[in-house]
């Protein structure tokens, strides 16, 4: 390991870390909204969004996979400094990181159970960009209908359609992130 | 060590809070679903809103302006206590005024003053599974929550009719989410059920005996259990408040004699107090109350 894993956590963790989570859960509780974080300062080619949302939700209890996007030496020593993350294989990942294409197919990853559903994983999916254009989203925490330039729409009605198991999603490009919970119905727009 | 130098800035030290942020952003994704959380000790005892404690903690930001409040009041002991603990360990403002904040922690009611979008309403839950007096084994009510088999409370609210001619039930009165999961609202009002539904606010729940946390985001379906032929019907003491005149508000039953003597007023203190400060009185109200007493 180098000093390199040692750099770009947040300054004050309790102050930016709640900041941040309010961000995150704020994109969760209004799924399409791009909000902005800030604080983290991860090695290539995490962005800071994903960052942030590595130091403010992972730890020594949530198992990580990366996709072969992701999958470098430098990633998993900030991950391991940073965060106290292990790295898992896709069936036991509470996390699980990546560009679409190495996160798919999502059904290798833990789902949830009928009696505890919330056991299930957050997918963190790095996008060159996010705009609120694209796929129609309804549902919970959306009034009317919101909009956000998803990577495909097939995955994610197929998600919605086996609520209440599931994934729950991040879209992280530079220091935006929005979010995509399974609760949201999910049409091509 | 950011605040006062004593406490880590919100008390909770920050594994506890990721955990509980963990188990609230699944309660947001699962609307309505009691997600099981690792609920610590707090300083004071349970049943005095350690669930809504932890859950306002893992969410307090130091920019937030909090409100408490106890059966619609800000006065109350423990809702100044909660309030003094948030301003000693987190540093935050606090206000009594419902607009004004960010963060509104309560007990057993939603204010009056409809909320707004970048609110979060954290409740204090004694007992968040509403099957539990159906059903004491959290292994079954688990099931019966996937299979979506809530026949036992639709038997409860029969049961009511068939006793009583009407829905007994008045406060924790059960709620279906999105279609989907049976809720405990809180023991809420009934009167306050509708305000529950397609709210712009984030509402949170943390029940910390029972270690439960769960969510309805903002603008969530959120609908009272009823009958066609007997239909949910919200209910408040029929009278106006005695101090500023609402009609529209919930009330509580004041005794001020031992002859009979009664009053009603409004429980939302807030909601009373800047009726008031508008103008507004009641019939008991004080005749020459200053402007802002």
């Amino acid at each position: 390991m180098d000093s390199a894993a040692l750099q770009g956590g947040f300054a004050d963790p309790p102050v930016e870390s709640a900041r941040a989570f309010r961000a995150v859960l704020d994109a969760m509780a209004r799924p399409g909204t791009i909000r902005r974080v800030t604080g983290a300062a991860p090695p290539a080619p995490l962005s800071v969004a994903a960052g942030v949302l590595l130091l403010v939700l992972t730890d020594r209890t949530t198992p990580v996979w990366l996709a072969p996007s992701h999958d470098h030496a430098d990633v998993r020593d900030w991950i391991a400094f940073q965060t106290g993350a292990p790295i898992a294989a896709p069936g036991g990942a509470a996390f699980a990181l990546g560009d679409w294409a190495g996160l798919r197919p999502p059904g290798r990853f833990p789902t949830g159970t009928p009696d505890y559903p919330d056991r299930s994983v957050t997918l963190i999916v790095e996008q060159t960009v996010l705009r609120a254009e694209g796929a129609r989203l309804t549902g919970p925490g959306i009034a009317g209908a919101a909009a956000l330039n998803l990577p495909e729409t097939a995955a994610f009605a197929e998600n919605r359609a086996r609520f209440p198991l599931g994934f729950d999603c991040y879209f992280t490009a530079g220091e935006r992130l929005a979010a995509l919970p399974r609760s949201t119905r999910v049409e091509a727009g | 060590m950011t605040q006062s130098g004593q406490y880590n800035f919100a008390y909770l030290d920050e594994d506890t809070k990721r955990m509980i942020r963990r188990a609230l952003l699944k309660a947001v994704a699962v609307p309505g679903y009691q997600v099981p959380f690792a609920s610590r000790e707090m300083p004071m005892p349970y049943g005095w809103g350690t669930g809504g404690v932890q859950v306002t903690a893992a969410c307090l930001c130091p920019e937030d302006v909090l409100k408490v409040i106890d059966q619609g009041a800000d006065d109350t002991t423990n809702a100044v206590s909660i309030r003094r603990f948030f301003q000693r360990t987190a540093g935050v403002a606090v206000t009594e005024r419902t607009g004004e904040a960010t963060v509104i922690q309560t007990r057993h009611r939603i204010p009056e003053t409809p909320l707004s979008e970048g609110q979060i309403l954290v409740y204090q839950v004694p007992i968040p599974e509403p099957l539990r007096f159906l059903e004491p084994r959290e292994t079954e009510t688990r099931r019966m929550h996937a299979l979506e088999d809530y026949g036992l409370m639709h038997v409860r609210l029969y049961e009511d009719i068939a006793r009583h001619g009407a829905i007994a039930t008045s406060y924790a009165y059960p709620v279906k989410v999105e279609g989907r999961y049976v809720m405990d609202p809180s023991p809420i009002p009934k009167f306050d059920n509708p305000k529950l539904s397609d709210c712009p606010a984030l509402q949170l729940f943390g029940a910390g005996r029972e270690q439960r946390i769960y969510a309805l985001p903002p603008h969530t379906a959120v609908v009272s259990l009823d009958f066609e032929d007997h239909p949910f019907e919200p209910s408040k003491a029929d009278h106006l408040c005695a101090l500023c005149g609402a009609e529209d508000s919930y009330l509580d039953e004041v005794i001020t004699d031992d002859a009979g003597g009664r009053m009603f007023v409004c429980s939302d203190t807030d909601y009373c107090a800047e009726r008031r400060a508008a103008g507004h009185r009641g019939d008991m109200a004080a005749p020459f109350e200053e402007a802002g007493a």
